[in-house]
């Protein structure tokens, strides 16, 4: 792939200057007026019946314009499972879910307000250990999940608080047991951590007289929220307008819909007014999606050559009160739970049980941290059994070309060996460098989770001079996705970057994209704009080949000019083209030049039911983790000294945006290894500000090394593959299985605070 | 209705005279008053410092200081530090090194940055990491900010 003259530069990014000289326009950051400002009236018990709610004092309040509760919002909501109140009805069922809104002409009299409406209870037992909780006879979260809509690839289990048993079933898991030297068996635990971008989630509402909807979110995925919306509120699609703005970080807490259905009741009644909702940064942390709590069991069969012939893996996840969207992750965990290794016989149970903590959902990773997290632990204690080096398990049972997943599906492209060398050698492995010093490393893989038909679409508009419009329905959080989309564009287009304009979306201008998640979007909307390059291009030669009368495949374009390859004589620039060309007489030849382009994944099937078997990957993206700590014996401070990750990009369409992004990722899996745990003590989320809730600082950040492999993706945009969430999975591991090497200590769960650790060495001695 | 005091003070450069309301965040009249969005909003607590810009010359959370507290005072927010559409140094290092992702932390990081380039022009890693560590960055652009610190230093 040679001679690429905008794809694989670092150019700068596309909103460079806007982020440093505070002109980036955030949602907050628009001028809406005239507003109404929204409230939330939060629950205080974690599971209960809604005795009383008396709004009376409150909507007597001065400046207070309405109160709404759940019965004023007609339907429920969700993506996966339609579980979730917007307003709770008649039964609250964790701390902090909204019970009332309040809506009035300033944000004091609104809060005033709030502290005005009575609500009594009747407490009901409380579920907060989804092992207890999927048990028959424990208190039911929801009495009617049967009832519940859902997509039909999910499995409730009736009568019980399980709202999806995913079951995988390859080989045959006793035949590989058989077969083993050596079975270990293990339990291991992952806490539910918050994304807290800096940023929290907000959102306005307006309705005008004629029934359009206009909605500006903070959301990851307008055109998800737009049909979230639409089904919700029993609207049609084109009468709702979801705007985005830049957007303050998402990380997956965006994803799906989150508060915008709040004030659409309240836009509704007061057409005219902007409805706005901001929450605070408690309210971000205890109302939006969090990461499930996982509780793993992993049984692993192996020979003594190092050789893994079987796993059985139980997954109990905390889905929280409400699983429209962890219904999913619990199913990625599922067919993706053999990690990055090929393991031939496998039987794995993935259940996600409603409790009484915050909501859980989507988090940078979907699963693959959290399961991950017992694969990479596991090998480490096979590889110490066996009096193995850990790398080398890693490389024996790793993916290859042609290796099947747990699902069954076969893996392409694969360059797993490459990262792990990668990593191994630049932080030295094999050579120990002080008695409190340890090395580790963990591999990591992810696919994007999404439905095997989410579509991505881009439309590519060339100007009358020459330059172009690129309309695409992906959000930016920070992921770059403005600079790489333009990358792509531009070289197809063979149009100066300068001469392309991108902007984030508006769906009632921008075309349909799925959701800015799963690391998809380099991939399928990087897909959609290369072909709708491609279209504006041949619509530019058709043009010009009438225009100058020579054969299309006689004419070249080098961003300026339309020539004859046979003679550069014959020529025409490109504003005589796209400027609605016409002949020398006069005579019109073609409009304005719109290029059009879609994708949808034609490799990805349905899992079968009892099986989970099928093509549940677009692609894998492979990536490495090692890392040198220093643990203070007597205190168990973790000092970090040398932290390399690895990879494989496919193609890096902006090399230093996708180093910037690793490292980011990096430093996420850090803090989270390091700091992050949402405790809660019945329900009650304790750490709900960055005071107790540790995130890494930059003086908690050592020197990062990043490493791009590029082993193309086959039919990704120039070969790329989106890497966002997938640095950040291995670092854990990493970390834990290095302390562990340090100190010879074990390790169950993270993060790996002093405590944890000294807990560990105690346990030792 | 609430009370509001007139204060006198000079914001990237101009002097003012403004109505602030009593019990007013200096951040929500930066916002709300003078229109300047380009200071964020993260936390409303004093523990992010996406808020952060100068007064006085100093860095502060503008969550954690009242709006009357201008008097007489000279403020300086992230709107201030390119002039005549020519990027500060910094501006143009951040953008060089990649240092920022969402971008929301972004004003309040070079606000701090600015703050600690002026009191120390050659600052160390270990320099630049306690004066930066009160704003937080989700994306993790930590090490792409040091970069971009060091090079717009005086060497």
């Amino acid at each position: 792939m040679a001679d690429l003259k905008f794809v694989g530069r670092s150019v700068p990014r596309k909103d460079a200057v806007d982020k440093v000289t505070g002109t980036a326009e955030f949602i907050d950051d628009r001028f809406l007026g005239p507003l109404i400002y929204a409230k939330m009236k939060k629950s205080t018990v974690p599971h209960g019946k809604i005795k009383k709610l008396d709004i009376s004092k409150a909507q007597a309040h001065p400046g207070v314009k309405a109160v709404m509760t759940g019965k004023d919002y007609p339907n429920k909501i969700g993506l996966y499972l339609v579980d979730r109140d917007f307003v709770a009805v008649d039964k609250v069922r964790f701390i902090g879910e909204p019970i009332a809104i309040v809506a009035a002409t300033s944000e004091r009299a609104a809060l005033e307000a709030v502290e005005l409406i009575d609500v009594e209870y009747e407490e009901l037992p409380g579920v907060f250990d989804p092992r207890e909780g999927m048990k028959t006879g424990s208190p039911l979260v929801h009495d009617d999940l049967e009832a519940y809509e859902r997509v039909p690839i999910f499995y409730p289990v009736p009568g019980t608080n399980i709202s999806n048993h995913f079951k995988l079933r390859k080989g045959d898991v006793e035949k590989g047991f058989a077969e083993a030297d050596l079975v270990i068996e293990r339990d291991y635990y992952v806490p539910q951590m918050q994304h807290v971008p800096i940023e929290t989630h907000k959102a306005a509402a307006h309705w005008s007289p004629g029934g359009k909807l206009t909605v500006w979110s903070t959301a990851q995925s307008p055109n998800v929220v737009r049909q979230l919306l639409a089904k919700a509120f029993d609207l049609p699609l084109h009468n709702i307008r979801i705007i985005s703005s830049y957007i303050g970080g998402g990380f997956g807490c965006k994803a799906g819909a989150s508060l915008e259905g709040l004030v659409i009741p309240l836009a509704i009644k007061f057409p005219g007014y902007v409805v706005k909702i901001v929450f605070n940064r408690e309210e971000d942390m205890q109302g939006t999606f969090m990461r499930q709590g996982l509780y793993s069991n992993l049984k692993t069969g192996v020979r003594k050559d190092g050789r893994i012939t079987a796993l059985e893996y139980k997954m109990v996840w905390d889905g929280g009160a409400y699983t429209e969207y962890g219904v999913n992750i619990v199913r990625a965990a599922g067919y993706s739970s053999t990690g990055a290794y090929d393991i031939p016989n496998v039987k794995t149970d993935s259940y996600c049980v409603y409790t009484n903590n915050s909501i859980g959902g989507p988090v940078r990773g979907f699963g693959m941290c959290e399961m991950q997290w017992g694969i990479e632990r596991q090998i480490e204690v096979i590889a110490k059994e066996l009096k193995m080096d850990p790398l080398e398990v890693r490389l024996l049972n790793g993916m290859k070309e042609g290796s099947t997943t747990a699902s069954g599906q076969v893996v392409h492209h694969v360059a797993y060996d490459k990262c792990l060398k990668t990593v191994a050698e630049k932080v030295g492995w094999g050579k120990k460098e002080g008695k409190f010093r340890g090395k580790g490393i963990a591999g990591l893989v992810k696919c994007p989770a999404q439905p095997s038909n989410a579509a991505s679409s881009a439309i590519i508009r060339i100007n009358e001079d020459g330059s172009a419009h690129v309309m695409i329905g992906a959000t930016e959080m920070g992921q770059g996705m403005l600079t790489a989309i333009s990358q792509i564009a531009a070289e197809g287009l063979n149009i100066p970057l300068e001469k392309i304009d991108i902007k984030v979306p508006d769906t009632d201008f921008t075309p349909y994209e799925w959701q800015s998640v799963g690391s998809r979007v380099t991939y399928t909307c990087g897909t959609a704009v290369k072909r709708a390059a491609a279209d504006a291009l041949g619509q530019i030669y058709t043009v010009a080949s009438n225009l100058l009368e020579v054969p299309k495949e006689d004419l070249s374009f080098d961003g300026k000019v339309v020539y004859s390859t046979k003679d550069k004589n014959i020529k025409a620039t490109i504003r005589e083209v796209a400027d609605s060309c016409k002949k020398c007489s006069g005579e019109g030849i073609a409009g304005p030049i719109i290029g059009r382009g879609s994708f949808v994944p034609t490799n990805m099937t349905n899992l079968d039911p009892e099986t989970g078997q099928g093509n549940p990957g677009l692609f894998y993206c492979f990536g490495a983790t090692a890392v040198e700590v220093e643990v203070d014996p007597e205190t168990g401070v973790i000092t970090i000294l040398q932290l390399a990750s690895s990879i494989d990009a496919g193609k890096a369409v902006n090399p230093q945006l996708c180093h910037a992004q690793l490292r980011g990722g990096v430093i996420m899996g850090l803090s989270t290894a390091l700091y992050e745990e949402v405790k809660f003590d019945q329900g009650v989320m304790l750490n709900r500000n960055f005071t107790d809730y540790k995130i890494a600082a930059i003086d908690n950040i050592p020197q990062l090394d990043s490493f791009i492999i590029e082993t193309p993706e086959e039919n990704g945009p120039y070969g790329a593959r989106g890497i966002g969430e997938q640095p950040m999975i291995g670092v854990a591991p990493a970390i834990a299985n290095a302390v562990c090497d340090a100190l010879d200590i074990d390790v169950h769960t993270f993060p790996l605070t002093p405590e944890r650790v000294w807990q560990a060495i105690k346990a030792k001695k | 209705m609430t009370k509001k005091v007139i204060v006198n003070f000079t914001v990237n450069g101009d002097h003012e005279t403004r109505e602030a309301e009593v019990g007013q965040t200096l951040l929500r009249f930066i916002r709300e008053e003078l229109h300047l969005t380009g200071t964020k909003e993260g936390c409303e607590i004093g523990e992010c410092g996406a808020c952060t810009v100068l007064l006085e010359g100093k860095p502060v959370n503008s969550c954690l200081v009242l709006a009357v507290e201008l008097e007489g005072k000279e403020l300086v927010t992230i709107e201030g530090l390119s002039k005549n559409g020519e990027l500060d140094k910094l501006q143009q290092a951040f953008i060089d090194k990649f240092a920022f992702q969402c971008g929301y932390c972004t004003p309040g990081m070079i606000m701090a940055a600015k703050a600690l380039l002026d009191r120390n022009p050659n600052p160390t890693d270990q320099d630049i990491n306690v004066a930066l560590s009160g704003n937080l960055c989700r994306c993790g652009a930590y090490q792409e900010i040091r970069e971009a610190i060091k090079a717009s230093a005086i060497k």
